[in-house]
Formats: C-alpha cells, sequence, structure tokens
C-alpha cells in the first residue's frame, strides 16, 4: 500500500515538473496554496479570501477578542490610497507588512477590491506603479 | 520564490526550516558563530529591602506576569493580577481532549482527542540553555522529559525532489556530507588548497575529511563499509545464516545539492534546536499551572483590561468583567507591570511617553499556525520506526512532528500535523475554516505517511492570528525597529514596566518572557526602595 500511494505522489512530482505553472501548484492537490514566501493568489477577491480575511474576517467586519482587528466595513480611513498602501507595506502596530510577500500588482489588486468592497466605493484606483513609487523610501529632506 | 533562485536570505532559509521560533534570537545566535554569552540568568532573584507595603497590578497571567506575580509576592508586595482567560499560562498552553476552542470570527473546535494525547499550540520544546525556565521547572516541581528535535530516521521532502519521495535524515545527512568531504579531499590531493593550507595541515585534514565523510582509504564516498557506517545498510545485519549486511548506495552529491534537502539540515545546527531539548511531561501547560499554584487566589481570571492610566500616586486599570456581561470595574495599585501583548496593548489607551508609545506601537506579529492531529496507531513509530523528531517538509505544513512521549507502546498518538511560521501559507491556512485547516494538513502530510488516509481520526487546528489573548503568534522585532525603539519599550514609565518575550531578545520564547520579567522587576524594585 505505501508503495502505491508513493507512485501517487511521484506523479504529482512529475506532472508539476512538466509544466511551469503546475510547478507552483504542486505543494497543493485541492485549491492551490502559495510555494514559496510569495502569494500565488492574484486578484482582489482571492487576496483578500486567503489573506486578509485571515485577521479581518471574510467579511471584512473585524473581530473582537482581548483587542480587536477593525472592521474594513465602510471605512473612512481607506479614503485616503497613501494610508492603505503604508499600511500594507510597512504594517501598522501588530499588523505585519503583509505587501512584503506580493508583487506590486498584487498589492495594487488588493487594495482596489477592498476600496470597492464591503460598502467602500473609492473610485480612485491605484495602480501597480503607484505601489512601486510607495515601496521606496521617502526621499531625504535636504 | 522559485526554487531555482539561489539567492536565499539566512532568515528566509530559517522561516523555511521552520526555525524562525526563535527568529532573530536564532538568527543571532548564528552569526555570533559560536561566539553566544550564556544566559544572564543567575539563579532565583533576590529583591533585598522593604517595599514598604507597596502595591503592583499586574496585568496578564502568561509566564511573564506569573513570573512577577510570584517574585514580588515573595518580596513583600501587595500583588493583584488581571487575566482575559479563564485559565492561567497565556501561550504555555496544552490543548486537550474535551476542551473546546473558540476563535476569533466565533469558529469553534472541539477537540476530540483521547486521554492524555494533547497539543501545544505555543511553546512546545525548552534548550537546555534556557536556563530560567528550567530553574523554575526545578523549583515548581515540574518534570521534564526530553524533547526529540534530531530523529536521523526521521525525513526531509520536498515536492521537487526524488519524485516528492521522503528521504531519511540519515541519508541525506551522510550523503551530504560525504560527497562534500570527497570534493575537498580531491581539491586538497590536486594542490588547489595549496595557497591556503599547509602541507602538513593538509594531511591532518584529509584525515579529518575521511573522518567526517565515512570516505574509503582512497578518499572516495562510495557503497561499501566506510559510508554505511554513516547512512546505514541496504539489508541489516541479523543473526545465524544469511546474516551478512548489505551497504547502501549513497546518493550522488549532485542529487543531494539540486534537491536542496541539505538546507533541512541546517535547524540541527542551531544554537535553539541544539540537544538536549526538553518538554513538560504531560504537556507544556504544566508550567502554567504549576506557576498559578504559587500565587493561589491571585489571578482574576476573565477581565479584559480597556484603559490603563497612571498619575503621581498610582495606577489605574479599567477592565470588563467578562462574567458579569462585561461590566466595567477598576483595579488600582501604587505600580504595574503590564505583560499585555502589544498586538493588544497597542489598542488599549495607556498614559505613557510618547516614545514608549511608540515602541508599544512598533511591532508587528508574526503569524503562525499548528496542527494536532490523532491517528488510530502509531505507524510512523510501527511501520516507520520514528521515534520523535521532526520531519521538514516544503508543502504548505512545512514540518511534521511525532511525539517524544510514551515511545514503543502502541496505541494512539497525536502529530503536530504541521507548524508554520510566517510566510503566505500562515496567511492562508489562517483564512479557512478550522475544518478546512485540518483536512488540508492530512491531504499534505498523507503525502510523506500514506498510513494518513486509513488512521487519520480527529485534528484541531490553531492559527495565532485568531488566537482571541493575543491576535498573533509573538513579536516579529526588525533589526530596524529594535534599534528605534527597543529600549523605549523597556524603560520603567512613571509607575509602568512592561515585560513578556516582546520586550526581550529571546522573542516567542518562555525564556524571554521570564528573563524579561525578571529585570523589569528588578529596575521596579530598585525605584521603589529608593523612593
Amino acid at each position: 500500500m505505501k508503495v502505491a500511494a508513493l507512485c501517487v505522489i511521484g506523479l504529482i512530482a512529475w506532472a508539476a515538473a512538466a509544466s511551469p505553472v503546475a510547478a507552483d501548484d504542486a505543494s497543493s492537490n485541492v485549491e492551490a496554496m502559495s510555494h514559496g514566501w510569495e502569494f500565488s493568489e492574484h486578484g482582489g477577491a482571492d487576496l483578500f479570501r486567503s489573506v486578509c480575511a485571515a485577521c479581518h474576517q471574510p467579511d471584512a467586519k473585524g473581530a473582537v477578542g482581548a483587542g480587536a482587528y477593525p472592521s474594513l466595513v465602510a471605512d473612512d480611513k481607506l479614503a485616503s490610497t497613501g494610508f492603505m498602501l503604508a499600511v500594507l507595506l510597512r504594517g501598522l502596530k501588530g499588523m505585519p507588512p503583509v505587501g512584503d510577500m506580493m508583487n506590486d500588482a498584487q498589492v495594487a489588486d488588493v487594495v482596489n477590491y477592498v476600496r470597492t468592497h464591503f460598502g467602500n466605493a473609492y473610485p480612485d484606483a491605484v495602480s501597480a506603479a503607484d505601489v512601486a513609487a510607495a515601496r521606496r523610501p521617502p526621499p531625504l529632506s535636504k | 520564490m522559485n526554487e531555482t533562485t539561489p539567492a536565499l536570505s539566512r532568515r528566509r532559509l530559517f522561516e523555511i526550516i521552520g526555525a524562525s521560533v526563535g527568529g532573530a534570537a536564532a538568527y543571532q545566535a548564528m552569526t555570533r558563530l559560536g561566539y553566544a554569552e550564556e544566559s544572564p540568568y543567575r539563579g532565583p532573584i533576590k529583591l533585598d529591602g522593604d517595599p514598604k507595603g507597596a502595591s503592583v497590578i499586574v496585568l496578564g497571567a502568561g509566564l511573564a506576569g506569573m513570573t512577577a506575580a510570584i517574585e514580588l509576592e515573595r518580596a513583600g508586595y501587595k500583588v493583584s493580577v488581571l487575566e482575559y482567560n479563564s485559565r492561567p499560562g497565556g501561550r504555555n498552553w496544552s490543548l486537550r481532549g474535551g476542551e473546546v476552542y473558540t476563535e476569533l470570527g466565533g469558529a469553534t473546535q472541539n477537540c476530540e482527542f483521547d486521554p492524555g494525547l494533547y497539543l501545544n499550540p505555543g511553546p512546545w520544546r525548552i534548550p537546555y540553555h534556557h536556563y530560567a525556565i528550567l530553574d523554575y521547572c526545578r523549583r515548581f516541581g515540574v518534570a521534564l522529559e526530553p524533547f526529540i528535535q534530531l530523529n536521523h530516521n526521521a525525513y526531509l521532502h520536498s515536492t521537487h525532489a526524488f519524485d516528492g519521495k521522503p528521504q531519511r535524515i540519515r541519508d541525506v545527512k551522510a550523503d551530504y556530507d560525504g560527497g562534500v568531504a570527497e570534493l575537498l579531499a580531491k581539491a586538497t590531493k590536486k594542490g588547489a588548497l595549496d595557497d591556503a593550507v599547509s602541507k602538513e595541515d593538509q594531511a591532518i585534514l584529509l584525515e579529518a575529511l575521511r573522518s567526517l565523510g565515512a570516505l574509503d582509504k582512497d578518499f572516495r564516498y562510495r557503497a561499501g563499509d566506510d559510508s554505511a557506517s554513516h547512512r546505514g545498510y541496504a539489508k541489516h545485519s541479523g543473526g545465524g545464516l544469511g546474516a551478512e549486511p548489505i551497504a547502501s548506495e549513497p546518493i550522488g552529491l549532485h542529487d543531494i545539492l539540486t534537491s536542496r534537502l541539505w538546507r533541512g539540515l541546517q535547524s540541527f545546527l542551531l544554537y535553539d534546536f541544539q540537544t538536549t531539548m526538553f518538554q513538560p511531561i504531560g504537556g507544556m501547560g504544566r508550567i502554567g499551572e504549576a506557576f498559578a499554584r504559587h500565587i493561589p487566589d491571585r489571578i482574576r481570571y476573565g477581565a479584559k483590561v480597556i484603559a490603563i492610566q497612571q498619575n503621581e500616586t498610582g495606577v489605574t486599570v479599567a477592565f470588563e468583567d467578562l462574567a458579569d456581561g462585561g461590566m466595567v470595574r477598576e483595579a488600582k495599585a501604587d505600580w504595574c507591570v503590564c505583560t499585555i501583548p502589544l498586538s493588544i496593548l497597542s489598542e488599549i489607551p495607556i498614559n505613557v511617553s510618547t516614545r514608549m508609545k511608540a515602541a508599544i506601537d512598533a511591532v508587528p506579529y508574526a503569524s503562525a499556525v499548528k496542527f494536532g492531529l490523532q491517528f488510530s496507531r502509531r505507524f510512523w513509530e510501527e511501520d516507520e520506526h520514528i521515534f520523535g523528531g521532526i520531519s521538514y517538509t516544503d508543502l504548505p505544513i512545512r514540518q511534521i512532528s511525532y511525539p517524544s512521549t510514551n515511545f514503543n507502546a502502541g496505541g494512539k498518538g497525536v502529530l503536530l500535523g504541521g507548524y508554520t511560521f510566517d510566510g503566505p501559507n500562515s496567511y492562508e491556512f489562517t483564512a479557512m475554516p478550522p475544518a478546512e485547516r485540518v483536512k488540508r494538513a492530512v491531504e499534505f502530510g498523507g503525502q510523506i505517511h500514506p498510513q494518513y488516509s486509513t488512521a487519520f481520526e480527529n485534528g484541531v487546528s490553531v492559527a495565532w492570528s485568531r488566537v482571541p489573548f493575543t491576535l498573533g503568534c509573538a513579536g516579529d522585532w526588525s533589526d530596524e525597529a529594535r534599534k528605534a525603539h527597543y529600549n523605549d519599550l523597556c524603560q520603567i514609565d512613571g509607575r509602568i514596566v512592561l515585560a513578556g518575550e516582546h520586550a526581550s531578545y529571546i522573542p516567542a520564547w518562555q525564556e524571554g518572557a521570564i528573563l524579561s520579567a525578571l529585570d523589569a522587576i528588578q529596575r521596579l524594585h530598585k525605584r521603589v526602595v529608593a523612593a
């Protein structure tokens, strides 16, 4: 039985090696999880569901225990794209800088998604270029 | 990150091998190249001098808070403790059968482990050089047993190597050492090291390489008696007729290198994970329980701190009494030792200096997930002869740890079915409903142990970003943040001093929590006595 099962694993690994697309998914036989240290999800909805929802919850309403994760629903703070980018790229209080594990397009996608869902309807989208600029350290004052 | 990308930072490497439990500390331990100082712990703390009836309120009944409470009470202080949970210990915790755990968001798990089986969702191993916690265990009568970190018969596994077939740590280690030693011996004999190593030393080096790599008389690493003395046998020695052993065939250096399984060997070299390691018999939670017995009636459970205010005369802490519908009450004391995790404290109104407040707000909290899986039989022992230790994998579960107790006794067992620390998978697992997490852990683990599919019975998972009493696993200091804020965090601010693993250079370890508390109360006591 053990031998047979190992053969199955061998096939999975072989299939993964045969295709660069599948290689990223080799770690999962259900729904892909990231392999390595950058999120493999793409698109705001998927990124929100796999990253933000861990703390802010799938409905974005936050959660309360001894402390609290803030709700992102109809959130005035999200009016500022600069604020949101800073939070994702540099973290805020206990929140880690999860944008470190995303590329610029992923950060832009998830920012735009949250700012247009959950009772938020901010019309100004951020671009990958905006994210790249926000990643750079602020210029030194002269 | 692509598997073929060679530029792998040290820290990432540690994360991959699951060594970041000590995070920066492990990193520092490595970069110190063995010049690590011994623990600053110098035996039971002595707080000489009369506190003159001073009172202290301790926030949090984890190991930091209870250390402070116990020692301050001994020194003559009037001590009270507020704790959010309904049990002592904080992250020192064992989840056992019959217990119910509800995470942030409301998902509830009923732990269905058989009697005696448990998961340590938080700390699970104690290095021999964590003198303070070992001393408290001795003083408080917490019995320890060895925690097996390195088991040569456990596995290293990569979905990208050896067709996904797990390799015994023994084989990877022996063949890695053997291959590298053979190569270096060859280079030495060719004169490639003549500039760097004297002729006399080269002769010694060759003998050393032979010893390191189990090389044969010609300095080759080949199947034979020499290599078998490290990597074992294809057919083991027996008794009677046909008892002669057959040496096993080494894996070639190319395959070892490109498999990258050698990365998994690193964890066994790290100062934080060197043998001997320990665990309390019956679960890590035994330590928190033992601490609490030394301050009976001092801990108020179900108290959610919502404000901390100080003035010239004392400290007032407002808290919700969770046993009384969240009724807001106040507790006052002359001094306050606050061990509330910064992930929570940063959201609580507290009038401390702007510098300390900036420090409180400066520390992100790591995300980590653990799984406890119960199986109907200990197949890892019965089928695979793995007694304790850890298998490392590049699957999202990262590692499987086998119980370091009740060896060879048959019956059921609980595996640590996965342990992620930071990285995308920690968030992805956390974002799943608990049942889905466990289902995934069983599927992933089944790629290493096919017996999972028939022997799995039940499981629980604890995702630390959803743990109601911490909102994260541990303080994840960056070097920059430490430089800017650490000293401010550790000051006595008026009548308030902070303690906990976050106020230590041993983050995410219980030792850091205890040493931090001892340092804080020592300085506090000096101030009180001098007043």
